[in-house]
């Protein structure tokens, strides 16, 4: 049985919980850090970064997580939580989790005006995956360590680095949970990996 | 890679990423950082807080297009900005400077007093207010991508909010245990139009984020209409109006955050200042109930 727990600060919390339970897997909501010690993985969903970003120092969310990432523990960052995850954001703001090598251009692709949906590539997927991009941000520099996963208009948009996953789209906002499902296998492989050190 | 703006899903979306968060309205730069400061999801920018706009009288309008650029100016959250009812042009000078959403609202007079805009014509996304399940689902014909109760703005005083929120919310209800063939005279009575009626009985929810609006004045308050079933909150009045609208604003964040958490919301609530002073509905003549406008 594994768990997943959805960062529960702000945003889009409910659809992702509805994504995971629908792909058969156990959903929490995390609104203390103590609750990390009972998932296997952790996903920051959409929303505002600066809102999340006030209500995890104020909880004490910073270290806890960074300890979760330390474990090895898959942890995926969507839009906001792809800000949250990036080593360096571009321009005077101080990155935050700094759990993936990566620079992110906030609000990168615009404003809502130039929110936009689009079919797009991802690696690893045979058929194209609607992907909806609001307020969204970009990655503008890459670790030689990230395996890029999807570009849009030459920006990157999806991307992987051993244990963390971001996309700089929605999945949860679309019927479709192929991305979703990367991530799942990302945590079943981890609990799997975890099972042969026990041994 | 064809890339396709202002969809449906884009416009709700932006809604969606709101959620559990609190929007503050703002009448200028220094407000507007401070709202950010402390954890709104995004800023409403205004000529006047509804309380003033009660106070001053006269013709409500969208504000000054200077005040909403200073606004976008200062701070990176989404900003919204209000246009009167019906009032197509205000709506796309809005859209056209790159506001983020726009609220067609009662708090502004009205500009028509028959018909609303058609939003669905519009890239920019809409929230309109509603009082119960017909004006909500006409609005979400009209294209509306979110939207909020109307409550009683700039009054400081609950109470219309939350029947507006139980309203709703016990409508959805009736409607989800309807068999098919009541909904017909069901959206007849109510005024809604069937397919989003249909859709409200298949989904047992809103098709669109609703949010609570017009009366929220403290943590306690905020927290309320997330028990009654709210995604987020509007304050209006009650923040800058307040003794100390940092605190008060951090405070309204974390209660609607952790608003089953009653031991946090007393310790937020303690030492916050004196709340805006409210108004008692029932002494408003019915001319000042902004919730009576849109139709």
């Amino acid at each position: 049985m594994i768990t997943i727990g959805v960062l529960g600060l702000q945003g889009a919390v409910e659809e992702h919980v509805n994504q995971i339970d629908s792909a058969g897997v156990q959903a929490i909501i995390v609104k203390k850090p103590s609750q990390l010690n009972e998932i296997d993985g952790l996903i920051i969903p959409g929303g505002e970064s600066t809102t999340m970003r006030k209500l995890m120092d104020r909880y004490g969310f910073m270290e806890p997580i960074k300890t979760f990432f330390e474990q090895k523990k898959p942890i995926f960052g969507t839009c906001a939580g792809m800000v949250l995850a990036a080593n360096k954001l571009s321009g005077d703001e101080k990155a935050y989790l700094e759990l993936m090598d990566i620079s992110v251009k906030r609000n990168g692709f615009g404003r809502q005006r130039d929110s936009f949906e689009a079919d797009l590539s991802i690696k690893g997927m045979e058929e194209t995956f609607k992907a909806v991009f609001i307020r969204a941000p970009y990655a503008d520099g890459v670790g030689v360590d990230v395996e890029i996963l999807a570009e849009y208009d030459n920006k990157v948009v999806a991307a992987k680095q051993e244990h963390v996953l971001v996309s700089a789209f929605h999945p949860e906002l679309t019927g479709d949970d192929r991305f979703m499902k990367i991530f799942i296998d990302m945590v079943k492989a981890s609990l799997k990996e975890a099972d042969l050190k026990i041994c | 890679m064809e890339k396709l703006l202002g969809t449906e899903t884009v416009k709700r979306g932006m809604a969606q990423m709101q959620k559990g968060g609190v929007i503050m309205d703002v009448i200028n730069a220094e407000q507007a950082k401070i709202a950010e400061a402390t954890g709104a999801v995004a800023v409403m920018a205004l000529e006047r807080v509804p309380s003033d706009i009660r106070a001053a009288g006269g013709v409500a309008r969208m504000a000054d297009p200077r005040i909403v650029e200073e606004v976008m100016n200062a701070v990176s959250i989404p900003v919204m900005a209000k246009a009167r009812i019906g009032h197509i042009v205000e709506s796309r000078i809005l859209e056209s400077m790159g506001v983020d959403y726009i609220d067609e609202s009662e708090v502004l007079t009205p500009a028509d007093e028959e018909y609303h805009i058609l939003k669905s014509d519009f890239t920019v996304p809409f929230v309109c207010g509603c009082r119960d399940l017909g004006e909500a689902a006409r609005r979400i014909g009209e294209g509306a991508s979110m939207l909020r109760t109307k409550g009683e703005p700039g009054t400081g005083n609950i109470v219309e909010a939350v029947r507006h929120m139980r309203k709703v919310q016990s409508q959805i209800r009736k409607v989800s245990i309807m068999s098919d063939d009541e909904l017909m005279t069901e959206a007849k009575n109510i005024g809604a139009p069937f397919e989003i009626l249909r859709e409200i009985k298949r989904t047992g929810k809103l098709p669109v984020v609703n949010f609570a609006a017009g009366g929220i004045a403290t943590p306690a308050d905020a927290a309320l209409m997330m028990e009654l079933g709210a995604d987020g909150v509007f304050v209006g009045s009650g923040i800058f109006k307040s003794d100390n609208p940092e605190k008060f604003a951090s405070a309204i964040v974390q209660a609607t955050t952790y608003f089953t958490d009653y031991e946090l919301i007393g310790r937020l609530s303690k030492e916050l200042g004196s709340a805006m002073k409210g108004i008692d509905i029932s002494k408003l003549a019915p001319a000042e109930r902004m919730q009576e406008r849109g139709w």
